[in-house]
């Protein structure tokens, strides 16, 4: 009965509009409403820093690492984060969610029926996952260095301090690094729509393609280091690949795979039907 | 009154690959009242709402809301409110929590986002994940969507769908009470008899090809068969008294007639002349979903033809 009688009282409100004008700001914060009230937001958040830090906690109760020429000290940190192999993975997947998530329910026909210009909406993506991703990793790096530091030099390692050469660097690298994963997951999402798809693509590139690819006849397996994981590795000392290329030309590499691919889905999302 | 609160869509086709969804669609949808779209399944009716919606291009012709090509809309909330159908809501967001996000892209505050929950009947399950609703919960947050932004045009795909009588009636007042106020209202359904209780005027689509443009009473009138149903022990020697020019009498067999060409007056004056005993003289006009299945006949043949 009330139901029923409500619209004609909750309509007939003259005066201004209620609705204003589309802008990145508003779509940015519609994002973050999206991205904060999904509970797989959390739990992948949760598992990744979980990940970094508990693989860091038990790889720092191994041997005391003893700096030496051969022995930097930045390797021994590389080595704590080890947990990023397999804390990519969740967060690509996060990142694979935040487009196939609102494909997979529908309910990206309304995010784009609000916003039919459409490119903000994948700039706010972008930006909110990023902002999310970017903040959350770096005290997961950090933490996991202290935790890792702080094990070993109980244990009568060499003290290794964030002013060492290249330690700074590569805590920053990894959470650096994993922001960048995130938003090549959220274009995969972007571009195969099904989450599926997405999570597949991504584990493929990230990490089947490192071990797959060095086996493979010799002018294949010479892309190895070109790899995203690989090249964006270079940033953090990934542990279990050869680096080639110079930290930052590494991060840059890496960086142009998920540039390539934003483009690309902005392309697909501003061209197609959604 | 207000201008030009219009939906107008001029030569619209699209195709998908080499299926034609929509052929060379033109009509214009006026504030005011509610305009139903009808047509069969498969008619081109959502494709139409999408194109509209901005959602999918055009292969050829525009469409225009309140004279504006829609994706240009600086406040798109406040010229359009769509449905398209009941799940396109996040399931893992709370009912408030997909309104509040369609909200945010238009500075839209949540005392508006309670609003429509309240409006929409949804206050109890506002804060729970709406992957649980039921299908007439999913089309009232469909429906509470659509008007976050107090749109001068609402366009609603099959709303109806899955709600019950309760519903249905909510959805007609709502329909009603938006057209009062001078909003464009554009209403899908496929049911003829719904739309009959709720649109001023139709616009009757079949094969993604315009039907027919009219109103509900226009349609209704010429839907009018002037048939009369007879119940007689002596049927044949009443369809000998009744035969003549114009005269049409059919027989199933049992004891009723279905005549047409003259009125249940006639029928009746000839029976008692002829001294034929009538048990029951019935006008009988066409149901109206029987008029809409003889308008959109065609298109339906044509269509379950070319799938063979």
């Amino acid at each position: 009965m009330n139901a029923a009688l409500a619209p004609a009282r909750a309509q007939a409100r003259p005066g201004p509009a209620v609705a204003g004008p589309v802008s990145q700001v508003r779509v940015v914060r519609s994002e973050w409403v999206k991205l904060r009230a999904l509970r797989s937001t959390w739990s992948c958040m949760l598992i990744a820093v979980l990940l970094i830090v508990g693989v860091g906690a038990v790889f720092a109760g191994g041997e005391p690492y003893r700096v030496s020429a051969s022995h930097p000290a930045a390797y021994a940190v590389s080595v704590s984060l080890y947990g990023i192999l397999v804390a990519q993975l969740v967060i690509g997947a996060l990142g694979v969610l935040v487009f196939s998530g609102e494909y997979g329910t529908g309910m990206i026909r309304a995010s784009l029926a609000v916003v039919p210009s459409r490119l903000p909406v994948l700039w706010a993506k972008l930006i909110v996952l990023a902002g999310l991703v970017l903040p959350v990793t770096l005290l997961a790096a950090f933490a996991d260095f202290f935790v890792a530091t702080a094990i070993q030099s109980a244990r009568g390692a060499s003290a290794i301090s964030l002013a060492d050469p290249g330690v700074l660097r590569t805590v920053l690298g990894a959470s650096l690094y994993l922001s960048v994963a995130a938003v090549i997951g959220l274009a995969l999402g972007a571009l195969l729509r099904k989450t599926a798809a997405g999570l597949s693509a991504f584990a493929a590139v990230f990490f089947v393609g490192p071990i797959v690819v060095p086996h493979l006849p010799h002018a294949v397996a010479g892309i190895a280091p070109y790899l995203p994981s690989s090249a964006g590795g270079a940033l953090w000392g990934q542990p279990l690949a050869a680096h080639p290329l110079s930290p930052w030309t590494g991060f840059a590499v890496l960086c142009g795979y998920a540039v390539v691919l934003i483009g690309l889905a902005a392309w697909r999302l501003r061209r197609r039907d959604a | 009154m207000r201008g030009r609160i219009v939906i107008e869509i001029d030569g619209l086709t699209k195709r998908y690959g080499d299926k034609t969804a929509v052929d060379g669609l033109s009509f214009v949808v006026e504030p005011g009242v509610v305009t139903g779209f009808l047509g069969p399944n498969g008619a081109g009716k959502s494709t139409t709402m999408r194109v509209i919606a901005g959602l999918d291009r055009p292969t050829s012709g525009t469409v225009r809301v309140n004279g504006k090509h829609y994706p240009d809309c600086p406040a798109p909330m406040g010229e359009l409110g769509i449905l398209l159908d009941a799940r396109s809501v996040h399931r893992g967001l709370s009912a408030r929590n997909n309104l509040l996000a369609l909200a945010r892209t238009a500075g839209i505050g949540r005392r508006r986002v309670d609003e429509v929950i309240e409006l929409a009947g949804l206050a109890e399950v506002a804060g729970a994940r709406s992957g649980g609703f039921s299908l007439g919960m999913g089309q009232r947050l469909g429906v509470a969507a659509a008007l976050l932004g107090q749109p001068q045009t609402v366009v609603l795909d099959e709303p109806v769908n899955g709600l019950d009588p309760d519903g249905v009636r909510w959805i007609r007042l709502l329909l009603r009470s938006l057209a009062d106020e001078g909003r464009t209202v554009f209403v899908s359904s496929h049911l003829m008899s719904e739309m009959a209780q709720t649109a001023t005027r139709l616009v009757i689509v079949g094969r993604g090809k315009l039907i027919a443009e009219t109103s509900v009473e226009d349609f209704i009138g010429r839907a009018a068969v002037d048939d009369v149903l007879v119940r007689t022990p002596e049927a044949s020697g009443l369809s000998q008294v009744l035969a003549g020019p114009g005269v049409t009498v059919t027989s199933d067999g049992t004891d009723v007639l279905r005549v047409s060409g003259v009125t249940a007056e006639q029928i009746g004056t000839a029976a008692w002349r002829a001294h034929v005993p009538v048990f029951e003289l019935t006008p009988a006009r066409a149901s109206l979903e029987e008029a809409f299945m003889q308008v959109t006949q065609d298109s339906v043949e044509y269509h379950a033809g070319a799938a063979r």
